[in-house]
């Protein structure tokens, strides 16, 4: 492309990377290890409003208060809402294009105040709609992330 | 000093919104925008006291992003610059706040971003927690599509009702200049547009763009009797929880209290009846029925009848995005303050072709975060 005669020019970023190494902290890594461990789900409880956290963090954010009540959560709820993906993006995780259509969900666990974001399974997509019953399905090799849980498959 | 009444807007610069800007660097895109402000105000450099910028990191591939256009928005050597995180709503609320202080008499007020050089979908997942929401791939339009879906489900309201604010938005940006997206689209065309997470269709969402925005905020006495003074009636700004799971994303409820505050300040009780027009930040189109409900224009669930009844078209009640909004181009953390310029050119009665006839009061609104994390609501009047 030009302009006034000058050649309008571009320089790529290239291919240079910043990692970042997370840290989960205290209340994630008992998460995360739980579903890693024992495929089983836990929250957290305030103290002052009741509200049950998934996934669980420090502070109840309305109360501003410390949360140290654990409570299980079942792998199993509902949705509360759901899209199917129909346009190919690439995925964070791996920098490739993830096949469509596949589904995400606000999945209300048993037990749980808050919504959990996951992936839905959409074999059957009449079956996937709001207040359908669902399970989590975990990966056979685990390691301690959130993608240790595969997805969510409707069970109704 | 004491408050609100007391600070007047004077100045307003915006760029063309464009998909592509290849010939302007971020800086020249800040450039253009000061100097239009600046010559809108009939002002020139020396006479801002203090500057504050805001772009974002992410999107302009370095850090301390907003440093960087120091020399094109006028910082120079010796001026105070500074630089808030988000929209540009939030860094003219911030800019206001220092002229109350009592430190600063006029404050400049600049905006930018490329959409174009980047990849949206990285960036926008990169808003969100990385143990728990990045990892699985969510981003701007997956997550307004589980919003849409929310809200269709709560309220009852219909993908058509939401095509509606793109087909109303698309036609008045025909008569803005300053518009990206410049075509007549019929409700067919919206809700036969390509799926991309369903319900939302392409023309549901808001294009990538590039642009920048200026505005000029002044505390002087001697604004109140400016060519274009358009006095701030109120402000408000409100944020809710990060977590997405953590709030029911059917409900506006920051706004909802970010709009309260700013219609106590204004004296605002009836805002259907009290505002002429209204410029809100309408990156979905669903967006812009639950933000008819958060401001108060209807009860909540009542954004589809509004838009049904045709309150919120050109020649409606309370005509909402006369200039085309967001669907039609938008630049982010540039868009709110582009709502807060058609505000108060309302307001002068210097729309051009998309003005609204007898604007006395009209409202601006800009918003930060995924779904609708955070709002701020402006109210500009005579
Ligand atoms: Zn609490």
């Amino acid at each position: 492309m030009t302009n006034q005669g000058v050649d309008l020019l571009t320089i790529n970023s290239g291919e240079a990377e910043q990692p970042f190494c997370y840290t989960v902290g205290l209340e994630g890594s008992k998460f995360l290890t739980e579903i890693r461990d024992n495929k089983r789900f836990v929250g957290i409880k305030c103290p002052k409003c009741g509200k049950v956290y998934v996934p669980p963090r420090k502070v109840c954010g309305p109360c501003f208060t410390e949360m140290t009540e654990w409570v299980p959560v079942k792998d199993e709820g509902y949705l509360h809402s759901y899209t199917i993906l129909r346009f190919a993006f690439l995925d964070p995780e791996t920098g490739k294009e993830k096949p469509v259509p596949y589904g995400y969900a606000f999945i209300r666990l048993d037990g749980a105040d808050t919504d959990f974001q996951h992936y839905v399974e959409i074999k059957d997509e009449k079956k996937v709609k709001i207040g359908a019953r669902v399970r989590a399905v975990f990966e056979e090799k685990r390691a301690g992330k959130i993608t240790d849980v595969k997805h969510f498959v409707v069970i109704d | 000093m004491n408050g609100v009444e007391d600070i007047t807007i004077i100045g307003v610069g915006q760029t063309a919104i464009e998909r592509e800007k290849p010939a302007d660097t971020f800086a020249d895109m800040a450039y253009e925008a000061v100097t239009k402000a600046l010559d809108d105000a009939g002002m020139s450099i020396d006479d801002i006291d203090n500057i504050v910028t805001t772009s974002n990191d992410f999107w302009d591939g370095r850090t301390i992003s907003s440093m960087a256009v120091n020399d094109a928005v006028g910082a120079g050597l010796g001026k105070n610059i500074t630089t808030v995180e988000g929209d540009g709503t939030f860094s003219a609320f911030y800019g206001m706040c220092r002229i109350l202080s009592g430190s600063y008499k006029n404050s400049l007020i600049v905006t930018h971003v490329k959409g174009s050089i980047s990849d949206n979908i990285h960036i926008t997942n990169g808003i969100f927690d990385p143990i728990y929401m990045r990892p699985i791939g969510l981003d701007s339009l997956n997550t307004a599509a589980l919003q849409m879906r929310r809200y269709m489900a709560k309220y009852g309201i219909s993908e058509e009702q939401c095509a509606k604010v793109s087909v109303k938005n698309h036609a008045n940006a025909l008569k803005n200049p300053y518009a990206q997206i410049k075509k007549t689209f019929t409700l067919e065309d919206v809700m036969d547009s390509r799926l991309i997470a369903d319900p939302l269709k392409l023309l549901d969402c808001s294009p990538i763009s590039d642009g920048a925005a200026a505005v000029i905020i002044s505390g002087e006495e001697s604004a109140k009797k400016h060519k274009n003074a358009v006095k701030v009636r109120g402000v408000g700004y409100c944020a809710d929880a990060y977590f997405l799971g953590d709030r029911d994303l059917a409900d506006a409820n920051a706004l909802d209290m970010a709009a309260s505050r700013a219609y106590e300040s204004a004296e605002i009780v009836d805002p259907l009846s009290e505002i002429d027009v209204a410029e809100v930040y309408d990156a979905f189109s669903y967006m812009e029925l639950m933000w008819y409900e958060g401001l108060g224009f209807c009860a909540p669930g009542g954004g589809g009848k509004l838009i049904d009844r045709g309150v919120t078209e050109m020649d409606g009640k309370l005509p909402v995005n006369p200039s085309g909004g967001l669907l039609s181009g938008h630049p982010v953390i540039t868009g709110g303050l582009i709502r807060l310029i058609e505000a108060c050119l309302q307001v002068r009665g210097d729309a051009g072709d998309h003005q609204v006839k007898g604007v006395k009061t009209a409202l601006a609104h800009g918003v930060n975060g995924a779904c609708g994390q955070s709002h701020c609501v402006w109210i500009v009047g005579r």
